[in-house]
């Protein structure tokens, strides 16, 4: 019995090795491929503009040669781990660690985050970083709403911060609305638009509704681009007003807000406001999605995510759910726009790029559909850690790359991938998200 | 009140050339078991699609009588209204559960309308209104009851992905009882399942009916539909071939024809030769 298995590993054994072998030579000859004439051949101008070429098959074979040992490690190490899954590559020990941080993390960064503009007060840099990841968790917020818990793949959800974002800019430009008066007007605004692009794009499905969406971010910039008498075209808004601390204005002059507290005035007074501004909007955004996913529009919407088909046969309707997911999450774009745009104090057609929906996205599925903290914790990743690669000069993005990969293959379900019942009769046990479906909406 | 649910008459269905329903009628029974067989291709899916609203029939009627005598023509509903308003419940073929939530959620969304009203739109759930509490308690608590009478009590707060696949049967047959609804369509529900399990289905379905839920159903499993049914349809290539009682059925000589694939006369002789 024992000499039969022994016999049987040491067979797999072998095919194991020829299997490793042979996996490492494909990639050798990929590389080979790949390299020979990036590597292998290079060539340059001469000084009277001939061709000059010279080889490096040195270089080539060296680089081949990696290749084929770091394929042989990895398979080893892959091998030793067991196969690539979520259950076994976290031992059940890391994986209670990771449960009980879990739980710790959430307060731990909220208390962590009041303290920033009190530990950092100094440090201006730290404090616009933070301004600047907190917008992006608020913007994760909101674009969660449609796509992680409605799961309606949105790419031009830019748009909806640019409507907030102008919203604000031309009231209080032309009609010199305050801050706190416009905030609500902007996230109405864009939520109005949000079910404007809603009522055509309600029939499309998956790839479809992605580009449509695609599509009306980018018309959004454009008609701000061109609108020239309304919008100022590329030169875009300036001298947009600084809000003010209700009705107080953080100046330097007698009426300012220093003054009348009897302290000396400092500028890092308006940049630690503006902090604490985008905490309450962003904490706002969190609270009301956990509130609704709780209610039966959240669980309607999760329920359009994992099937459309089923959710119309128990008398839910799809056409108003899915409205409410996109003016829900264009209002909370709405409101961040707002925010941008007194910040700034200046906007321009340039600050609502593609770019920036593939970034929030990004982060989205980056933190784990759906997952409030995940969403969070990638903005802070993706935003905090591109300031923090900083230090790798050209080569920044080619190390930011390679850890988002390294990231997608160890959690391809994001970095929380799980999600926690809304209701529950004995205890909620959270579900991984291997069972939930992303949506086709 | 007994008499007719639902009355369908000259239900055609046609997509493009195909006619995969012609000119169907039949009438189901209040507080009845209905059930609607047939070979395989011979349209009672589309009959289904038809009176749920999935599908635009291309001709006929379909009238639902309700207990307080209110008429609703179902052909003129579509989509979520036959669910919401006329109360007509359905479950698929391949289970459409949705597996990322669990047991209780699914049977909580199935009750999204009326907590939706008592959510006053959302508005009055999000300040946490007494109202809201009190209705959503409600909606858990008759959740929990179906729950216990599918027994799956104890996977209240188990995702419905994970349940076994006779239980996921039970928990959609649940999920579309919680709609309150007073025609129930079942699209196949013992398919696939064992002898016990199919046993505690017919259970299960003939306890609906006690209860004042008319029902309608497609199944192949004959035990199942000759136990349970009170009134069958037989159908083959889009038409009605025989209806009537369980028994009258099993003996029709067109049913068995169109069961075997042999024509008419040829299973005459062969039941003649088998008495």
């Amino acid at each position: 019995m024992t000499g039969a298995s022994t016999d049987l590993t040491r067979a797999a054994r072998r095919e194991g090795i020829a299997f490793i072998f042979k996996k490492a030579l494909i990639s050798a000859f990929v590389a080979l491929m790949l390299f020979s004439l990036m590597i292998g051949v290079r060539t340059e101008a001469g000084p009277t503009g001939q061709l000059i070429y010279w080889t490096r098959f040195g270089d080539l074979a060296s680089i081949v040669g990696i290749v084929f040992v770091g394929s042989i490690v990895i398979e080893l190490l892959r091998q030793w781990w067991g196969p690539a899954g979520i259950a076994s590559v976290v031992p059940p020990s890391a994986q209670r660690a990771l449960d009980f941080a879990g739980r710790a993390i959430p307060p731990l960064l909220l208390i962590f985050t009041f303290l920033v503009p009190v530990i950092f007060y100094n440090q201006r840099y730290i404090l616009d970083l933070g301004i600047l990841v907190l917008t992006y968790v608020m913007l994760g917020w909101g674009l969660n709403v449609v796509v992680g818990l409605a799961g309606l793949l949105d790419l031009g959800y830019v748009a909806f911060y640019a409507v907030g974002a102008y919203s604000y800019a031309l009231l209080s430009t032309n009609f010199g609305l305050s801050f706190w008066i416009c905030l609500p007007l902007a996230g109405i605004l864009a939520a109005f638009w949000g079910v404007l692009l809603g009522f055509p794009v309600l029939r499309l499905r998956g790839d479809y509704l992605a580009i449509v969406t695609l599509a009306f971010g980018e018309i959004i910039r454009l008609v701000i681009i061109n609108w020239q008498s309304l919008t100022g075209g590329p030169n875009g808004v300036s001298g947009i007003p600084r809000p003010s601390f209700f009705g107080i204005p953080l100046t330097p002059g007698d009426d300012g807000l220093a003054a009348k507290l009897g302290i000396e005035f400092s500028p890092t007074h308006r940049i630690v406001f503006l902090f604490y501004v985008i905490l309450a909007l962003a904490l706002l955004t969190n609270w009301v999605t956990i509130r609704l996913r709780r209610l039966p529009i959240g669980r309607a919407w999760e329920a359009l995510r994992e099937d459309e088909v089923a959710c119309r046969a128990l008398g839910i309707n799809t056409t108003t759910t899915k409205l409410t997911a996109f003016a829900t999450g264009a209002m909370f774009g709405g409101f961040a726009g707002a925010f941008f745009a007194t910040r700034q104090g200046f906007i321009s057609p340039e600050s609502f790029t593609f770019q920036e929906s593939a970034l929030v996205l990004a982060i989205v599925v980056l933190g784990g559909m759906g997952s409030q903290l995940g969403v969070a914790l990638a903005a802070l990743t993706l935003i905090g850690g591109f300031e923090l690669f900083r230090g790798f000069d050209q080569y920044r993005m080619l190390v930011f790359g390679m850890a988002m990969v390294f990231l997608m293959i160890w959690r391809p379900r994001g970095l929380i991938g799980r999600r926690a019942p809304t209701v529950f009769l004995k205890q909620s046990t959270a579900i991984s998200s291997e069972l939930a479906r992303e949506g086709r909406g | 009140m007994s008499g007719t649910i639902l009355d369908v008459q000259g239900l055609t269905m046609r997509f493009g050339g195909v006619v995969a329903v012609n000119g169907l009628s039949f009438t189901a029974e209040r507080h009845k078991i209905t059930a609607l067989i047939g070979p395989n291709g011979a349209g009672k899916t589309t009959v289904f699609n038809c009176i749920t609203g999935f599908y635009k029939p291309t001709s006929g009627t379909m009238r639902l009588t309700h207990d307080d005598g209110r008429i609703i023509q179902l052909e003129r509903l579509n989509d979520f209204r036959i669910s919401k308003q006329a109360k007509v419940a359905r479950t698929f073929q391949n289970i459409r559960l949705f597996p990322g939530m669990t047991a209780l959620e699914n049977l909580m969304v199935a009750q999204h309308n009326t907590l939706m009203l008592a959510s006053g739109f959302t508005f009055l759930g999000l300040i946490g209104a007494p109202s809201y509490r009190a209705a959503e308690k409600h909606a858990i608590d008759q959740a929990k009851q179906w729950l216990e009478r599918i027994s799956l009590l104890d996977r209240a707060d188990d995702a419905a992905g994970n349940l076994a696949y006779g239980d996921q049967r039970r928990l959609e047959i649940a999920r579309a009882m919680c709609t309150e609804p007073s025609l129930l369509c079942l699209d196949e529900p013992a398919a696939g399942l064992n002898a016990r399990e199919s046993a505690s289905l017919s259970e299960l379905l003939i306890s609906i009916r006690n209860q004042g839920t008319s029902i309608l159903l497609i199944e192949h499993d004959m035990s199942v539909v000759m136990e349970i049914s009170d009134h069958i349809v037989v159908m083959d290539y889009g038409v009605k071939i025989a209806e009537g009682a369980p028994q009258d059925v099993r003996d029709n000589p067109k049913v068995i024809a169109a069961y075997l694939g042999a024509d008419e006369e040829e299973a005459a002789a062969v039941m003649e030769s088998g008495t």
